[in-house]
């Protein structure tokens, strides 16, 4: 009986008797959530347009941001006195590194393993995962880095926020993340629907061959895609290691986007948002109000048992296409 | 009133001509040494019965095959090995004997990828979806939907077309070849499947489109009633070896495409 009250009223009476410090768990809980989502979103692009799932996302967000941070150093010896010329600079050339690496792995991985089966595909992006961890410990070593945050102009500092009879803290750098994240998804979304592109990346995650016979080009195709998920990836990286550091300790993090997919469905974009914010906030919310009765640090696998009872009820995810056979 | 039997378009020159075309997979022989042409305007069928080589040889024309030996011309120009795009690119389209449409899309989208090859706006004008980009999309867009009107399927142009019935689907990936605006247009089997009454509609709609367009046309065909009705020529392949090669008469009276046919007593 206690436990059951425990359970069921004990964290609604919380929430009620502090309301401001719901509003600030929620708060974070987005935040996170939008970090999920946009990680997530790396993984259905590639998906949707090729049918592959790509185990290398997480090590493309980390191999971004070392890159980022490794061309801003290298400015710097160089004697690029501006921070700010500097910065920019290098976040240009990492937008060009990501396109040689979409346009390195459709030559050296896929192009070669063109129609074999899905998880022959999977298993090469294992490969590259730990070809790309090798490479970046390589180049850049594998100390922790600090993302050049304050040379690109990312605010900082937060808002403090009167209401509900206590004060909110909005990080701005948080802020910045929501935005941006909203912007690439309206963009990607509007460029998957309406466009002749948009409409290709389509067709070839449909029906290759009919892909094929009216003359789209497969090879530019997957460039494309995974150029735009090592965008995503460096957009990722940087709003992840502002507010932490860039090491390859954020790997782990892309594990989280498998309950964010599971949630959203594979194939859907809104469904990565919509999945990762749910999972931001029950994963925040679940650690304050329920975590004490399991001894806390419920936050590291809560995302996984809600996953979980998601694959019970609606395999297909929220979002995702439902998958039916005719027989 | 067009007479019955082939095109009423004036037949031309030679379209493509493919010459001594042989390929195989491993042990088995697809095709061996086989040589025809399709002139240009014309209704152009392949039969044969079953694994006699018939799609084996739409697949070497419109580049999904690279045969061993042999040389295919289209449009004066030779090659050994072209990838699929590089012939949607010179003007061949093709449809397919089990449907291979867009399931997840529109019929609307489905046709308007067949136009992917006309577009030329750039990615930053297609990110923005502004400008060029945006104009360039209606003037596509008007042109699927005269081939949407074509083909009488304006009431379904926004359904997915996963949920359509089969001989419909088959109108849409007539529909999306047309949008290719093709020299040559290869039809894979485009009545398989199809009741009496869908058959005819389809037949009416080859037949039309080579009217209409002036496009030229080689199809496969099981049905030996339709094949005599619809084309100019017949080449008749047998066990990857061609047997016969004139008009539906000369074809029909062929005692070697009757053995084939009929099998005959050994």
């Amino acid at each position: 009986m206690h436990l059951l009250y425990q359970i069921f009223v004990d964290p609604f009476v919380q929430m009620g008797t502090a309301p401001d410090l719901l509003a600030q768990t929620l708060w974070e809980g987005l935040v996170s959530g939008v970090l999920y989502a946009l990680i997530a979103l790396g993984f259905v692009l590639i998906f949707k347009a090729s049918g592959v799932f790509n185990f290398a996302q997480g090590i493309m967000v980390v191999f971004a941001a070392l890159t980022l941070v490794g061309l801003y150093q290298g400015m710097t010896r160089l004697g690029v006195s501006s921070p700010a010329i500097g910065a920019y600079l290098a976040l240009a050339g990492t937008v060009v590194v990501m396109f040689l690496l979409a346009v390195g792995v459709e030559r050296l991985v896929l192009r070669p393993l063109v129609n074999q089966p899905d998880i022959v595909l999977f298993m090469a992006t294992f490969g590259l995962t730990y070809f790309l961890i090798g490479l970046g410990e390589y180049v850049f070593g594998g100390d922790p880095q600090v993302m050049i945050a304050d040379q690109l102009h990312l605010p900082r500092g937060r808002i403090d926020l009167h209401l509900l009879g206590g004060v909110v803290q909005l990080q701005k750098i948080d802020i910045t993340a929501a935005v941006i994240a909203s912007v690439l998804v309206a963009a990607l979304a509007v460029f998957f629907q309406k466009t002749r592109i948009g409409r290709a990346l389509r067709a070839v995650a449909d029906s290759h061959r009919a892909a094929l016979s009216v003359g789209i080009s497969l090879e530019t195709i997957w460039v494309i895609v995974w150029f735009a998920a090592g965008i995503v990836a460096l957009a990722t990286g940087i709003m992840w290691g502002a507010r932490s550091d860039v090491s390859f300790a954020l790997e782990i993090i892309a594990l989280k986007a498998l309950p964010v997919l599971i949630l959203g469905g594979l194939t859907s974009i809104p469904g990565a948002i919509v999945g990762g914010l749910i999972i931001g906030l029950s994963e925040k919310i679940g650690e304050l109000y329920w975590g004490p009765l399991l001894g806390s640090g419920i936050e590291s696998w809560l995302a996984y048992v809600i996953a979980l009872i998601f694959l019970l009820f609606r395999p297909q995810g929220l979002f995702g296409e439902r998958i039916i056979e005719r027989v | 009133m067009r007479a019955p039997g082939g095109s009423a378009v004036a037949v031309g020159d030679v379209l493509l001509s493919v010459e001594n075309v042989s390929l195989s997979f491993g042990g088995v022989k697809a095709i061996s040494d086989v040589s025809f042409d399709i002139r240009k305007g014309e209704i152009r069928a392949i039969i044969g019965p079953n694994g006699a080589g018939k799609t084996s040889m739409l697949n070497v024309i419109n580049g999904f095959y690279h045969p061993q030996q042999g040389r295919i011309t289209f449009k004066g120009e030779t090659r050994s090995r072209m990838r699929p795009y590089e012939a949607a690119r010179g003007g061949i389209a093709r449809t397919f004997q089990n449907v291979a449409l867009f399931r997840g899309m529109t019929v609307l989208d489905n046709i308007m990828a067949g136009r992917s090859l006309k577009m030329h706006t750039n990615f930053f004008w297609q990110l923005l979806r502004f400008g060029p980009a945006l104009r360039e999309e209606v003037a596509h867009r008007m042109r699927v939907e005269e081939i949407i009107d074509f083909l009488k399927i304006q009431d379904i142009r926004r359904t997915p077309v996963g949920r359509l019935p089969y001989g419909l689907q088959k109108r849409v990936e007539l529909g999306r070849a047309l949008a290719m605006e093709p020299d040559l247009l290869l039809l894979d089997e485009p009545m398989a499947g199809m009741n009496l009454e869908e058959k005819e509609d389809m037949s009416r709609f080859i037949l039309d489109v080579n009217d209409h367009y002036g496009t030229t046309i080689a199809l496969i065909e099981h049905d030996m009633g339709v094949v005599m009705d619809l084309s100019d020529r017949v080449v008749v392949l047998d066990y990857g070896i061609k047997i016969a090669d004139g008009t539906p008469d000369e074809v029909k009276r062929d005692p070697a495409v009757i053995d084939a046919y009929l099998g005959v007593a050994h």
